[in-house]
């Protein structure tokens, strides 16, 4: 058998090159000029691009596969009407979705200019890593309001915009939690996320839950995304100036992260909730306190009372003994 | 064995090497040792540190061997990538082979597969082994499909009398050295006294045509849907 001499081999440069260049997506000229690739992942590619209609720059992203890859085509479709459904500030909006001429699916959203979340994160004290979180929490209970599953929760997900808002990207792999929110949403089955079937592993190692990663996704729901969400918090605070962790905090992620989904937070919005009384110093549902504990937290949340009082009695206590010492035979 | 090319509008290489008719197994094994040949080569050079005509032999031997004793219709695509399958199947052949003979040899009686290992050689010349082998032996499945379906695509474009299209995609992807860089679209529409629309029309046919092919043939060299997306996901993204 002799086989046909192939061409020398290419260059590691070209080989990026040609790479590139089989991926450029062509969109119809006179509405899109694709201006350069600001991101890449292991289903498609970001690309900067310029609406000429509107004289805007947007975020075109596309497929590395045609319209014909099966459940990823479907997926990005789903994305797209997904993130049309959820209008929320947290949440980047889609403009346009629609496929290019060699069948790959598009759709163009708001460019966001911002910072990644471990940039902003970063040796910053635990107070503000916790404020920050509540509000990442804020376009995941939204999302979960509406029924919908992220299911990829993790910090290259976040990003922290220009103005200091705060962004959930990439709802590729979300899923709406029942059929009948898919149906009100007016999805096609195929692309409501709900046909993965058992045993379809999506999401990431390390922040997805354990029965996420089972390919159990019949029982993945919000509860799903907490434990996501307790594992971000993790990694935050792993990067937090401050050292050490209060017992009701560690109790939180513990709650968030638990094996059992039953008894984890309900949603992002609970689990928002009891941060937010860990920052105002109220009791957090998550941590059974003793006495100790509950006096610190009330001398904390009444702090400014506690020593008004105090001061206050000192003065008293003070007058006391001066006029036990003044007075006549004392 | 037949030289014709496999018709790479075909389902899958893959599954053509479990057909019936006789020919077509010939074929569709030619168009995977195409395929394979280069990193199989590249992979016991490097994996197995064998000299060159070592190299050479047992990877004649390897094909050889594969075709006859039907290694990969042995394939289930439930289990692994095809890929990752086929270098399997190369460790254990040269671990049998060192095993048996304390040196790799030509493969028996089995069929002689003719390469030429020239260039491939060149091309490792200074490298020094991977620190992982199964990303290097990836690397080099991308490099053998990226190769061919230049080579086709020049074909094509000969074919076509599109030798101009050809040229400006090999002058802004394929060129090599700082200048290749630097050259602007009405520089070469100047060049090769055409309009700079022109230039730039054609450059994206080209790649059009070019990505086509590499998606043939990834379609080609795997045995499910879901495996070639697999596939197109880390030719797409290898260096991620």
């Amino acid at each position: 058998m002799t086989v046909p001499s192939s061409p020398p081999g290419l260059s590691d440069d070209a080989l990026r090159r040609l790479r590139d260049a089989a991926e450029l997506p062509e969109p119809d000229p006179s509405r899109y000029l694709v201006l350069e690739r600001i991101g890449r992942g292991g289903m498609g590619a970001v690309y900067r691009a310029r609406d000429v209609l509107l004289k805007r720059d947007v975020a075109l992203k596309v497929l590395h596969v045609g319209a014909d890859g099966g459940d990823v085509a479907a997926r990005l479709t789903q994305e797209a009407r997904t993130l049309a459904r959820l209008e929320h500030p947290g949440i980047v909006p889609v403009h346009d979705v629609g496929v290019l001429a060699d069948g790959r699916p598009f759709y163009t959203m708001k460019l966001v200019q911002g910072h990644p979340l471990d940039d902003v994160v970063r040796g910053r004290p635990q107070a503000d890593l916790l404020r920050l979180f509540s509000r990442i929490c804020e376009p995941m209970a939204f999302a979960h309001s509406r029924g919908v599953v992220h299911r990829d929760v993790k910090p290259q997900n976040v990003m922290v915009g220009e103005f200091g808002e705060v962004l959930v990207l990439d709802w590729g792999v979300s899923k709406w939690a029942s059929a009948r929110d898919a149906h009100d949403a007016a999805l096609p089955a195929a692309a409501a996320g709900i046909d993965t079937g058992a045993g379809a592993v999506v999401g990431t190692r390390g922040y997805m839950a354990p029965e996420q990663a089972r390919g159990d996704s019949a029982n993945v729901d919000s509860r799903a995304d907490v434990y996501s969400l307790g594992m971000l918090l993790t990694h935050m605070l792993s990067l937090s100036s401050t050292r050490g962790m209060p017992r009701p905090l560690s109790a939180i992620l513990r709650k968030a992260t638990s094996v059992e989904p039953a008894a984890r937070y309900a949603d992002a919005e609970a689990l928002a909730k009891d941060v937010l009384r860990l920052l105002a110093a109220e009791r957090v549902q998550a941590h059974r306190e003793n006495f100790l504990e509950q006096t610190l937290r009330l001398y904390r949340r009444h702090r400014t009372l506690v020593l008004l009082v105090a001061a206050y009695l000192l003065v008293r206590l003070i007058l006391l003994l001066w006029q036990a010492n003044t007075a006549p035979g004392g | 064995m037949s030289d014709a090319a496999f018709p790479l509008t075909r389902p899958s290489v893959v599954e053509a090497l479990k057909a019936d008719d006789s020919a077509l197994r010939e074929r569709a094994f030619g168009a995977l040792v195409e395929a394979y040949w280069r990193p199989v080569y590249k992979y016991l050079r490097l994996r197995w540190r064998l000299l060159p005509q070592d190299a050479e032999d047992a990877t004649q031997g390897f094909f050889g061997r594969a075709f006859e004793r039907e290694y990969f219709v042995r394939f289930d695509a439930r289990r692994a990538r095809f890929r990752t399958f086929l270098r399997t199947c190369v460790d254990a052949f040269a671990a049998n082979e060192r095993q048996a003979t304390q040196r790799l040899k030509r493969g028996g009686g089995a069929e002689h597969v003719s390469l030429d290992c020239t260039t491939a050689e060149a091309e490792i010349a200074h490298a020094e082994p991977p620190d992982d082998f199964e990303r290097f032996f990836a690397r080099e499945w991308v490099r053998a499909i990226f190769s061919a379906s230049v080579d086709e695509l020049r074909q094509r474009c000969e074919g076509q009398g599109h030798t101009v299209h050809f040229e400006i995609f090999a002058r802004y992807d394929l060129a090599e050295g700082p200048d290749a860089r630097k050259l602007s679209y009405a520089g070469l529409a100047s060049e090769l006294g055409l309009t700079t629309s022109q230039v730039t029309n054609y450059l994206a046919a080209t790649r059009r045509e070019f990505r086509g092919i590499v998606l043939e043939r990834v379609r080609a060299l795997t045995a499910t849907d879901a495996e070639f997306r697999d596939e197109v996901r880390d030719l797409f993204g290898f260096d991620e």
